[in-house]
């Protein structure tokens, strides 16, 4: 293929990527019920939506599990980023395969998993044991972005801090984590992303008449679409496209070699 | 001399990169795994031996009923249908994202933007990603109601929702391949005599196969499990064997039964991964 074909390919590409999207945006602001008649520009719906205690108890809800979930997997996962590269060969490698495991694993199967496993330990279900689930693979999300960062950035810095007379706790504080603080940063913002939008986990561990965004929209597409659904998808990428932009641009701007994909 | 000897006083030096930090940093997470996450997982392959006692009691049999009940042609019917839909999903989104990625890589102006513009939707809702197309595949839909044609809740249906969701994962390792490529390469071939698809062969094809094979893993192993598409835009009339998995715990309360099938899943993702490995391995060997 030459390079027009290419380009005209990529184009397709994107045009595919994204009209979904917009398409689903456009019709959050179509003021008509019916949603596939336009009839006329208006922001009802998201007022609707905002007023509805359903929708806006599962957004709590989906808020304070997806902040938990990124505090405790930025904690756990940089912990496990600083310890990981320096281990022997022998240990190390079945480490990796299980923070690989924990991400290819179908969620499906991690679900029921966890729904079996929480209901033999005597754990019930909620708020508590979605954000216990959601931990599992996002400090691995979080490890691989911070490690990437970690072993990317080279000794010299912290060789220098030692040099001048600096212990392991000090050299930490004042050399690696400020180094490592962009990477933790956007490493959570993505662990934040990644629980807001969670269906499959949530769906078998949140247990009955505890909700999440994404929950409430699978449940309520047994009716169809319609112009609250598209008001609430609205607002969900809304957050989730300001936080990976946020989370990108601060990985570029410290080290350029850790993209793509995370 | 000073520095060698407040290096000794700090103690123990890593061979290469950062100071070494203590290996019990990884506890937490790895205890956080052991937890929440081997442990539930060694709980349905022991589930998968059980069998259910009255409504919602569990008889631990330890036998391979299960499995047997799975052994049967209704079942196999859907494992085969599930393999199809995976090795679907990998050829089309390599298909259509391979040429994509070469694009990007050797041709795209300001990269960073176009590569942003990929990760979004990778990292966006992937159930409101599937539920977009509820709405474009509508008959109602302007598009469809022109041309007169209903794919929703067909099998097409389920074919476009698997591209559309899973090809971001796919470009993303095989961009990450073809950006490391030296072009010169392909441009001494082809100076060397080669044609454009000779060069293509015997050049960017090789290098790019890592990305190839881990593009091929993050999609097919995810369709394996793959529920909601099937369950959103094919009006849950196919089963898949996440279908299966999903109905044995949120409708017929047959938790051993559905741990079998998951445990079965497993097993055929292990193969799966051992086998592009072991490719990934020898195309390694291969090209040097």
């Amino acid at each position: 293929m030459g390079r027009k074909a290419l380009g005209a390919h990529a184009l397709v590409v994107y045009a595919f990527l994204y009209l979904p999207i917009l398409i689903v945006v456009a019709y959050a602001f179509n003021g008509g019920r019916q949603t596939l008649n336009w009839e006329g520009f208006s922001t009802r719906w998201f007022g609707e939506a905002l007023r509805d205690d359903t929708i806006t108890s599962a957004l709590r809800n989906s808020l304070l599990v997806a902040l938990g979930n990124a505090a405790v997997a930025c904690l756990l996962g940089t912990m496990l980023a600083l310890a990981l590269p320096r281990m022997r060969r022998s240990t190390r490698i079945p480490l990796d395969a299980l923070v690989t495991m924990t991400l290819v694993t179908p969620e499906i199967v991690f679900g029921i998993a966890a729904l079996v496993f929480f209901s033999h330990a005597g754990i019930a279900l909620g708020l508590k044991t979605i954000l216990i689930a959601h931990v599992v693979f996002n400090a691995s999300v979080v490890a691989l972005v911070v490690r990437a960062r970690f072993v990317g950035m080279g000794r010299s810095f912290e060789e220098a801090s030692y040099d001048l007379g600096a212990g392991p706790v000090s050299t930490f504080r004042q050399v690696t984590l400020p180094r490592l603080a962009p990477a933790i940063v956007a490493g959570g913002l993505l662990a934040f992303t990644f629980s807001f939008d969670d269906f499959y986990t949530s769906f078998f561990v949140s247990g009955a008449g505890t909700s999440t965004l994404p929950l409430f929209i699978f449940s309520s597409l047994r009716f169809g679409v319609s112009p609250v659904i598209n008001a609430v998808a609205v607002l969900i990428l809304c957050l989730t496209v300001v936080a990976i932009v946020v989370a990108y641009l601060i990985l570029r701007r410290s080290s350029p070699k850790t993209l793509p994909g995370l | 001399m000073a520095a060698v000897a407040a290096r000794k006083r700090w103690g123990r030096r890593a061979r290469g990169g950062a100071p070494s930090y203590p290996g019990w940093l990884a506890l937490p997470a790895l205890g956080w795994y052991g937890a929440f996450f081997l442990a539930p997982l060694a709980f349905i392959f022991a589930y998968s031996f059980a069998e259910l006692s009255g409504f919602a009691g569990v008889d631990f049999a330890w036998n391979l009923e299960n499995y047997r009940y799975l052994w049967d042609p209704v079942y196999g019917e859907v494992f085969l249908r599930t393999l199809g839909l995976a090795g679907f999903g990998t050829a089309a989104t390599l298909l259509v994202g391979f040429p994509f990625a070469y694009w990007l890589a050797r041709y795209a102006p300001a990269k960073t933007l176009l590569l942003l513009l990929v990760i979004l939707p990778f990292w966006t809702s992937f159930l409101i990603r599937t539920y977009a197309w509820l709405i474009i595949l509508d008959p109602d839909f302007p598009l469809f109601r022109a041309l007169d044609v209903n794919l929703l809740y067909s099998q097409r249906a389920i074919y476009i929702g698997v591209v559309y969701n899973y090809l971001p994962l796919m470009v993303l390792p095989l961009y990450a391949a073809l950006s490391r490529m030296d072009w010169a390469l392909v441009e001494a071939a082809q100076d060397l005599g080669d044609g454009p698809l000779r060069a293509f062969r015997r050049i960017t094809l090789p290098l790019s196969l890592p990305g190839i094979v881990a593009g091929s893993l993050l999609v097919f192993i995810p369709l394996t499990g793959e529920y909601l598409i099937p369950a959103i835009l094919g009006g849950n009339k196919t089963a898949y064997a996440g279908t299966l998995i999903a109905q044995q715990f949120s409708e017929a309360h047959d938790w051993p039964f559905g741990s079998a099938i998951a445990v079965v899943v497993i097993a055929g993702m292990t193969v799966v991964l051992v086998a592009f490995s072991r490719l990934a391995a020898r195309g390694e060997v291969a090209h040097g």
